[in-house]
């Protein structure tokens, strides 16, 4: 009962505050609070919403996987960015060149992502490791570097193809693609969202049921005491900023293999920040990301719809701050509420065994 | 320790060859500028073409149709009305079907796009269009190419227009596509005949194929007036990065570079940033020249448009509005394939007056490109 309260009532409390925080919002600017909720709600049901939302959630839920992975060590992965449109950028370059068979193709295509999304943050890694650089300004940089290092190769002369006024790369055949769910006119569920939750299966294994997972909680709660425990800190560091990489490798994959099929130049970015907040929402649960992934994926969703009817779509980045905010405040006052609560318990517990022996010796 | 000693080293080292090479630069310009009075000597000028009188012949106005019916969708690209320059062109455009054409103002709808945004919520704004009965729909921008093509073929009975795009090939998208490259070719001789430094700048938002085509009309014009003369190029960001287009601050420091190193006159095709480009060649007192619209007349460009010499004109304005003129009139084939020269489709501005003395000299190159004597390069 206790633990169902402390994980549940945050998140729900966090949620009502946003909401109320965007009423306010919206009554000043002179928008009826009312008709942005039944907007938002009504949209899920038009067109090909329902469906970018959950297309949208899983992409937002590996970001948010690969955040978590580094949160984990208390790592902060701000790369995630840049590792995630580098990868997608070779994958794609990759898998438009290859000729291969089908399910083969496509494998290639995730290995090369993966492999490119860990070397990237592996640069991270290591000087985190050798050099004692803090990750969060490397990987910020990296991010820019990767900015750069895409424009080099996706230019005409390099990798790149001129289509209108766009660049893009080779498209990638149908033999790599990966194939999605056809819904008709509702649009497309990508192949990766089953992918995305078999992701979230590994990770929820590898955390609580092997020594690895162990040792990365460990390293993360105290390094000191996990290096006296035989755990090796560097080591631990650099796997995880791998595997952090490794898997926002793939987030930029279930666009590029189920919709686009090539990197170009509006090929969409900020994932990785998205990716950060759908984490710090979802606690670094396997579940609990998921429906910050998703909670995320509705209010972008939701933008389009309210600036479709007048409102300003500004409202939903208000929402998604606030939310993530006070997510954070939400749990650390639960957290002190129960503290508290667990102190008065165990007091009255004491006075309760304090008192019966004393009526024992009265008798 | 030895460590520090070594970086304290190369620092003191690198501190003292910058600063080297800022005194060599700035030698190395004074000197030209210096003599510009001679700077005829120095800067050798071709004459302008001669024979081509052939002046532009706008394609033959259509009358004004009836747009009373006419239920008009417009789907801007990232900053939305009020950028100054691309989006706004097309909001002009708009405006002009409202007060000519009798296009009801309730009968209109423009929304934006976000930035970052994925590629779903532009399908899913152009289909918002289509399910609430607006016809036609103007995509603006190319990044709404993908999505177009998608939502185009959902739904065939509704016309679409999306601008900067020619690559969407269903009979129901009408391709609004200019040629950048001519226009920027006619401020590259304004700029080469102004000049007394014999050295231009040219500021481009994002490194990208589009404001590769300004760039380079924009170095061919000037080389084709000053074959000596030196373009001194810079990009705000690289391909792929769109804050270029928005940065204000970078576009200041950027053109205060060129200026510092001896440009006089800085051509930015730089949307947002151009902002910035203006205000550090105001405080040089040097001349700018702006960009799809005529920024001279831009309200928020008011207090830097002594500066502005010229602007290169993209008439998206025009464009939007000849769409929507030739859709109301059930016939959209009279459109022409590139908004160019040859129809007024891109130009340069004359207001303020900075480039009456040269105007003989770049109509004849117009007259030369519209002739076909010159073509100008849309790759630099």
């Amino acid at each position: 009962m206790t633990r169902v309260r402390t994980v549940l009532l945050p998140p729900a409390l966090a949620i009502v505050f946003a909401a109320l925080l965007c009423a306010v919002a919206l009554l000043i600017s002179g928008d009826s609070p009312l008709t942005a909720l039944r907007v938002m709600i009504t949209q899920v049901g038009e067109g090909t919403t329902a469906i970018d939302i959950l297309n949208s959630g899983a992409i937002y839920y590996i970001a948010g996987l690969a955040v978590a992975i580094g949160f984990q060590m208390k790592l902060f992965n701000i790369g995630i960015e840049g590792q995630y449109r580098l990868a997608a950028c070779v994958a794609a370059i990759v898998g438009g060149a290859l000729v291969l068979p089908p399910v083969l193709h496509t494998i290639v295509i995730l290995l090369v992502a993966m492999v490119v999304g860990a070397a990237w943050a592996g640069i991270a890694a290591l000087l985190k490791a050798f050099r004692g650089v803090s990750e969060v300004i490397s990987t910020i940089m990296l991010n820019f570097l990767a900015t750069g290092l895409i424009a080099f190769l996706i230019r005409p002369d390099s990798f790149g193809l001129l289509r209108g006024n766009n660049i893009s790369t080779d498209p990638i055949e149908p033999s790599g693609q990966f194939p999605g769910v056809s819904f008709g006119s509702s649009g497309t569920l990508f192949g990766m969202v089953a992918l995305a939750a078999l992701l979230g299966l590994g990770y929820a294994f590898l955390l609580n049921r092997t020594r690895f997972g162990f040792e990365l909680r460990a390293s993360g709660e105290s390094e000191t005491a996990a290096t006296a425990g035989g755990v090796n800190a560097r080591r631990m560091t650099i796997i995880a900023l791998l595997m952090s990489g490794a898997v926002a490798g793939l987030v930029g994959l279930p666009e590029l293999l189920g919709r686009d099929f090539a990197y170009t130049l509006t090929s969409p970015q900020g994932y990785g920040f998205t990716g950060i907040a759908v984490a710090l929402l979802g606690r670094n649960h396997p579940f609990g990301i998921a429906l910050g992934a998703l909670l995320w994926a509705f209010l972008d969703k939701s933008a389009l719809a309210l600036d479709n009817v007048g409102v300003p779509r500004e409202i939903v980045l208000i929402m998604q701050g606030s939310v993530v905010l006070s997510v954070v405040i939400a749990y650390e006052i639960v957290r002190r509420y129960e503290l508290a609560a667990e102190q008065r318990r165990v007091a009255a517990q004491l006075r309760a065994a304090s008192a019966t022996p004393a009526e024992e010796v009265r008798a | 320790m030895r460590i520090r000693r070594g970086f304290v080293l190369a620092a003191a080292v690198l501190t003292s060859a910058l600063v080297l090479a800022g005194c060599a630069r700035d030698t190395g310009t004074t000197e030209p500028a210096g003599g510009g009075g001679t700077s005829g000597e120095q800067c050798a000028r071709n004459p302008a073409p001669t024979g081509g009188a052939a002046a532009a012949t706008p394609a033959p106005a259509q009358p004004n149709a009836d747009g009373s019916g006419l239920k008009v969708g417009l789907a801007y690209d990232i900053g939305g009305r009020g950028d100054g320059s691309f989006n706004d062109a097309a909001a002009a455009g708009l405006e002009k079907a409202i007060s000519d054409l009798g296009v009801a103002q309730g009968n209109v709808k423009e929304l934006a796009a976000a930035a970052n945004e994925s590629e779903d919520a532009a399908a899913t704004r152009l289909r918002q269009l289509v399910s609430e009965g607006y016809n036609p729909i103007i995509a603006v921008g190319f990044k709404y190419a993908t999505a177009l093509g998608v939502v185009a073929a959902e739904a065939p009975q509704v016309q679409f227009a999306i601008v900067d795009d020619s690559s969407v090939e269903l009979p129901n998208v009408t391709p609004l596509i200019f040629a950048e490259e001519q226009g920027s070719f006619l401020v590259g001789a304004a700029a080469a005949l102004k000049t007394t430094t014999c050295k231009i700048g040219f500021v481009g938002g994002v490194e990208q194929p589009l404001i590769q085509k300004f760039e380079a009309g924009y170095v061919q014009g000037a080389k084709a007036v000053a074959p000596d003369i030196e373009v001194d190029v810079k990009y705000l960001s690289p391909a792929g990065d769109f804050t270029g287009f928005n940065d204000p601050a970078k576009g200041q420091v950027v053109a205060g570079g060129e200026l510092d190193g001896g440009a006089d006159v800085i051509y930015h095709a730089a949307g947002a940033s151009g902002q910035g480009v203006f205000q550090a060649v105001k405080a040089a007192d040097k001349l700018a020249i702006g960009v799809d619209s005529d920024q001279y007349n831009v309200p928020a460009y008011a207090d830097t448009k002594d500066i502005i010499m010229t602007s290169m004109l993209k008439r998206v304005d025009v464009a939007v509005f000849d769409y929507i003129n030739a859709f109301a009139a059930g016939d959209t084939s009279t459109l022409p394939e590139v908004f160019d020269l040859k129809v007024d489709g891109v130009g340069y501005a004359t207001s303020g007056g900075k480039v009456d003395d040269i105007a003989a000299d770049l109509d004849a190159y117009k007259a030369a490109i519209i002739s076909g004597s010159i073509t100008v390069e849309t790759t630099p």
